[in-house]
């Protein structure tokens, strides 16, 4: 029983991993950008949601939902301000600058809110268990990891029942053609970029309301969520749900084993993945 | 022509910084220790990016290898800390191999993911060698780096203590290493292998037509640098004393700083990671009092050098001059008149 508790356990930390990843997937599978501070976004958002929460009194489900669209906001300005800049055949000014900007983030949240470590404040929630046939399972990851299936569901349904969805996946597929259809890749660019942060904000307040944040653990969730994109391919929103459950239950697993073996376990099961599937598993795109 | 400038000026520069033990203060030996590795580092790693295109930010696991190999030689062989540091040098190399399996299937930015994992896997594995300390990690024995090859002479030359004489050899050592690393990597680019290197780079397929092939190249380089990678990392840990995880396989200060410094200096540019460090050198000594402010300038300078100026200081004062002391080209033979 020990072994199908751990393996619920780890299915139910997949669904945080996918969270992270899926916002990053987005933006990867539309314009191949490699966001290396996706992390630190994550964790900025995290920051929001306590300094909102604690300003208004609102509960954290509430002051997320307030950092919403603030977070929009921020992701589409960046895009246009920033990222859209640095985009081309050659990856390494986006890579570059998304790493300056990683570390960027990190140090002014180091200034604002020091080293100490948070918490959102989500009350008695946090402490609820369901019996689940012979296991038992806490409420809060139960939710994260519903939240995670209806981002998924939502983001296919955007993706492929929407005008913007298919923008989307013209501008990805070919950019150029996409103009001459009327479609600024820019501004598509920009919008994607928006609802990446918005589902990073999701992935925050499960982040802050599972255990203790501080400035320093974004590349960290970073290089999480994007073995779970690679492991699941690169454009496919189910694969990247995919690879976050496979570094899930890879963590739990170990973790069973010896506590220290935890992180360890999901590296390696990335590893052991892309040794055998260099383009991950479940791949729509060509990159 | 313009080289038989350079060459000498290069010399005197050299025997000016070789020169800096016998009239400046012990810090300031150790702080130019520092700064001459991460020269190291960042030659080898604008080799990788700047080069060959191998955004690698997994660097850290070479440092952290040299470092352990150093500290595994001393501890657990008895060896002398100077065999230790050839010791990372070859171990790192040697790691780099089974790593260069499996990261070069994967191409742009999943290489840059790739190697992380990779060297985050080190960083959690080291942790688990309990004759070096484990997670907690274990200094060098007391007097290991003393007994060192070459403290002796170097106490009877400059008449020091015994502790700054090892600040000394290392300082000495790590001069060594950046001119040998500088001169080499110049030589490389332009040999053969490095100009089919730089047109890989500039022309992936007009490249392959005549003949180069990519990967080979790739993957030597990537070889190479990380056994320069490894000497750097040996002799860093032989100064500091202590080793940990953590500290070994900082991505911060043997991956993030250096990229700033290739960056900011020039990438893909020869003389770019010296101009890089001399800023990052000045900007700490400016900004030292502030501490994380110093990070948030160096990464904005680092986005405003992408944004504006692509290939750094260096690639903007010879685009804007026209004039290049360095050059990586070969002239035109003479025409027979």
């Amino acid at each position: 029983m020990i072994w199908l508790d751990t393996l619920i356990q780890g299915i139910l930390l997949g669904g945080l991993y996918a969270l992270f990843a899926a916002g990053l997937s987005l933006v990867f599978g539309i314009m191949r950008l490699v966001n290396l501070a996706h992390g630190d976004l994550i964790v900025l958002g995290a920051y929001l949601i306590l300094g909102l929460g604690t300003a208004t009194g609102l509960h954290p489900f509430l002051a997320a939902a307030l950092a919403l669209p603030l977070m929009f906001a921020l992701g589409w300005a960046l895009q246009s301000a920033l990222l859209n800049r640095v985009l081309g055949d050659d990856i390494l000014p986006p890579l570059l600058v998304t790493f300056g900007l990683s570390v960027v983030i990190q140090n002014a949240l180091l200034m604002g809110f020091s080293a100490d470590s948070r918490k959102l404040p989500i009350g008695p929630i946090e402490a609820q268990s369901l019996p689940l046939g012979p296991v038992t399972v806490g409420a809060m990851p139960l939710i994260t990891f519903g939240s995670a299936i209806v981002v998924i569901l939502g983001l296919n349904w955007l993706f492929y029942h929407t005008a913007l969805g298919r923008a989307f996946r013209a501008t990805s597929d070919d950019p150029v053609t996409a103009q001459l259809m009327g479609i600024r890749p820019r501004r598509i660019f920009a919008v994607a970029t928006g609802i990446a942060m918005v589902v990073a904000t999701i992935a925050a307040l499960y982040l802050g309301a599972r255990a203790n944040f501080d400035p320093a653990i974004g590349p960290a969730r970073l290089l999480y969520a994007f073995e779970a994109v690679i492991i699941g391919g690169l454009g496919s929103l189910w694969g990247t749900l995919a690879g976050g459950l496979v570094i899930g239950v890879a963590q739990a697993m170990g973790a069973a084993i010896n506590p220290e073996w935890q992180i360890l376990a999901g590296h390696l099961a990335f590893v052991a993945v892309l040794l055998v599937r260099p383009r991950g598993l479940f791949p729509r795109a060509n990159d | 022509m313009r080289q038989k400038l350079t060459i000498p000026l290069f010399l005197a520069l050299l025997a000016v910084m070789a020169l800096v033990p016998l009239i400046g203060s012990r810090a300031l030996v150790q702080e130019l220790f520092m700064v001459l590795c991460l020269l190291v580092l960042a030659l080898n790693w604008n080799m990788l990016a700047g080069f060959a295109g191998l955004m690698s930010v997994g660097q850290q696991l070479f440092v952290g290898v040299g470092g352990y190999a150093m500290f595994a030689a001393v501890i657990l062989w008895g060896m002398d800390p100077l065999a230790g540091v050839l010791i990372g040098g070859v171990t790192a190399a040697a790691i780099s191999v089974p790593v260069a399996f499996f990261a070069f299937r994967l191409n742009g930015a999943y290489f840059a993911i790739g190697t992380w994992a990779v060297a985050d896997i080190a960083r959690l594995a080291f942790g688990q060698w309990k004759a070096l300390g484990g997670g907690t990690g274990t200094s060098l024995p007391k007097g290991a780096a003393q007994d060192m090859a070459g403290v002796v002479p170097i106490r009877a030359l400059l008449d020091v203590s015994k502790a700054a004489a090892v600040d000394v050899m290392t300082y000495w050592l790590a001069l060594a290493l950046a001119a040998v690393m500088l001169a080499a990597s110049w030589v490389f680019l332009r040999s053969r292998m490095g100009l089919g290197l730089q047109a890989v780079r500039d022309n992936p397929v007009a490249a392959r037509s005549v003949g180069v092939d990519p990967t080979r190249l790739k993957a030597l380089v990537f070889v190479l640098t990380a056994f320069g990678t490894g000497l750097a990392g040996g002799l860093i840990f032989i100064q500091i004393g202590r080793i940990s995880p953590d500290a070994a396989f900082s991505l911060l200060d043997w991956t993030a700083f250096v990229i700033f410094v290739v960056v900011i200096g020039g990438i893909g540019t020869l003389p770019g990671p010296v101009i890089g460090v001399l800023v990052f050198y000045a900007l700490e000594q400016l900004l030292a009092d502030y501490g994380t402010v110093y990070l948030i300038v160096l990464g904005l300078i680092g986005i405003a050098v992408m944004l504006f100026a692509r290939r750094g200081l260096w690639g903007t004062f010879l685009s804007r001059s026209g004039f290049d002391p360095l050059p990586l080209g070969h002239s035109a033979p003479k025409s027979a008149t």
